[in-house]
């Protein structure tokens, strides 16, 4: 019992992990809040369903054309709804209503166009199980362990070793010294966006199939919003503790307490880890700016 | 047709009142709440719940939903404010605040849950709605206009500036907060007693957005650019509601645009004032 809700919590929890990051890794760059990067996960969601079962293109094409089809919104998402603002040194709270604007637009979009039905993968995919020693656990959730690390590790090697990264990372910690350095600010944020899309797709996938694929599916984003803050906004590996320490709580929460003050529970460990930490575990100590 | 009308302005007027509170707090004090959804709850529950289950009067009830909005407004701003959290942090305390409120109502007893509470009294007329709504607007209106508004404003343009001028900025936050949880919780009230339904699943994270967005949209130091904001938001839809889905497309995409193509909102810092509408008239006569 012990180690199945450990397992099903570590699996979760890399799912909110990943979700974290991609946030986060906007948040470090662009000091906001991209409410949008709910519904991006719910369209990579849609696009992993719709080619798995309507184009018979295999589990793996599947995953692979919902990362490359929700880092491609993501992007055009930046582009269509930030960059102006970007380019207006507005402050986050404009980015932040854009970002929410385009969340309402693109949920409405699906419900009006595919519908409100809940589509459920084949069961074949999420039914199977390992026993080990005793305990039976869901080949989804190591999956999701293995997958979930993987894309971290890489987007992490990412960061450290290539150019790209390295601009990444000078324009997250300061965009207009690193502009005046050579980096072009544009194409890095487009790069920022396109990986943290990418995340999107990948953690779509894994909700969709843990549980269904759905309009509203991209709520479960509050829990990365959190996951994030308890790390501390912007900071990568934050998002990771993060992530995996809500997800393991959570499944601990709801395995031995109940599932219904799970939700609760998260949100006031959010609102309380706040007042003790105002900019949670790893968070740089950061004013407001003047 | 006409009762259809009369409908349309009682949700706008209510929306209005929820929305100048907001006002003075994201407009005048620059934080971002996205949890105002759960003060409008907390008065549409209290009061529902005295003048349903305890058969209190409409107006006393309506009275006890504000002061229980005040009350939880000052204890969940007290901590998040003492502590000066940066506006994400903040945005993102009120936004789990606004869904720990949803849950709990969808699993206390007294709130009967997602089933909701049927057959609350009707009792919100449109006069009483026409009054309380001018009562609030004054009410905001001389709050911004008094020395805690003007502190209110110098906190929003430059909090460090403000505060070396002796401006306690913990107090004019709290006090901004306070007061658009009273207006929300007085909203939520004459909500509940029009409608006469209420459920947990009314006041998502989605009304939070809809009140923000007005006042975002109708410009941030404003009253009267809320006002009008609001009344568009709900009036607008109405009237598109042959479109079904389609109309919260044209909601969201309307958002972005107003930030990307008018982003001091649709009035900007301007008050409407009736020397707006007395020269109007002169330009037309002349």
């Amino acid at each position: 019992m012990f180690i199945q809700t450990l397992v099903t919590g570590l699996a979760i929890g890399g799912i909110y992990a990943l979700m974290a990051v991609g946030y986060s890794l906007v948040f470090s760059i662009l000091n906001f809040s991209n409410f949008a990067y709910g519904s991006i996960i719910m369209l990579g969601a849609y696009i992993g369903y719709f080619s798995l079962m309507k184009m018979g293109v295999p589990v793996y094409g599947a995953i692979i054309a919902s990362i490359i089809g929700a880092a491609f919104l993501c992007l055009l998402n930046e582009r269509l709804a930030y960059s102006t603002l970007r380019k207006r040194n507005a402050s986050s709270l404009y980015f932040m209503i854009s970002a929410m604007g385009t969340s309402i637009f693109l949920e409405n979009l699906v419900y009006a166009t595919i519908g409100s039905r809940f589509y459920a993968f084949p069961e074949v995919l999420t039914q199977q199980n390992i026993s080990f020693g005793g305990v039976s656990i869901g080949l989804l959730d190591v999956f999701a362990i293995v997958f979930s690390f993987t894309a971290i590790y890489a987007l992490h090697y990412f960061l450290q070793n290539s150019r790209t990264g390295i601009a990444i990372r000078a324009a997250s910690y300061d965009m207009q010294v690193s502009q005046l350095n050579g980096v072009n600010i544009s194409k890095t944020i487009g790069w920022v966006f396109l990986l943290a899309g990418a995340l999107a797709g990948i953690s779509g996938m894994f909700l969709g199939m843990k549980y269904m694929v759905y309009p509203t599916m991209g709520w479960i984003t509050n829990k990365a919003y959190i996951a994030a803050v308890i790390g501390g906004l912007g900071s990568l590996p934050g998002a990771v503790v993060g992530g995996l320490l809500l997800g393991v709580l959570e499944t601990f929460v709801s395995a031995y307490v109940s599932s219904v003050v799970r939700d609760v529970f998260s949100f006031s460990l959010l609102v309380i880890l706040l007042l003790v930490l105002p900019t949670g575990l790893f968070g740089k100590f950061l004013e407001e700016k003047v | 047709m006409a009762e259809y009308i009369t409908g349309v302005i009682t949700f706008s007027l209510i929306y209005v009142i929820a929305t100048v509170g907001l006002a003075v707090f994201t407009g005048f004090t620059g934080l971002f709440s996205l949890g105002h959804a759960a003060f409008f709850a907390i008065g549409a529950y209290t009061a529902s719940i005295l003048s349903y289950f305890y058969d209190v009067n409409f107006y006393l009830a309506l009275a006890a939903g504000t002061a229980m909005a005040a009350l939880v407004g000052a204890i969940i701003g007290y901590p998040t404010l003492k502590a000066k959290l940066r506006s994400d942090y903040f945005a993102i305390a009120t936004l789990g605040f606004g869904e720990a409120v949803r849950v709990l109502l969808e699993n206390l007893d007294i709130t009967q849950g997602a089933r909701g509470l049927p057959g609350i009294p009707n009792e919100t007329t449109l006069t009483v709605v026409v009054v309380t709504t001018i009562l609030v607007i004054w009410i905001a209106r001389n709050f911004v206009n008094s020395r805690y508004g003007r502190a209110a404003i110098a906190v929003r343009e430059d909090f460090v500036a403000a505060e070396m001028m002796g401006i306690n900025l913990f107090q004019v936050r709290i006090r901004s907060l306070v007061f658009s949880a009273m207006t929300a919780g007085l909203a939520g009230g004459l909500f509940a007693h029009y409608v006469c339904f209420i459920q947990p699943g009314m006041f998502t994270a989605y009304l939070s957005t809809q009140l923000t967005a007005s006042v975002v949209a109708g410009g941030m130091g404003s009253i009267t650019g809320p006002v009008v904001a609001a009344v568009l938001f709900v009036a607008i839809p109405e009237a598109l509601r042959v479109a079904s889905m389609w109309r919260l497309v044209a909601y969201g995409f309307l958002l972005v645009a107003i930030m990307i193509f008018r982003p001091q909102g649709l009035f900007g810092f301007k008050e409407i004032s009736w020397n707006d509408f007395r020269r109007l008239f002169k330009k037309g006569g002349a």
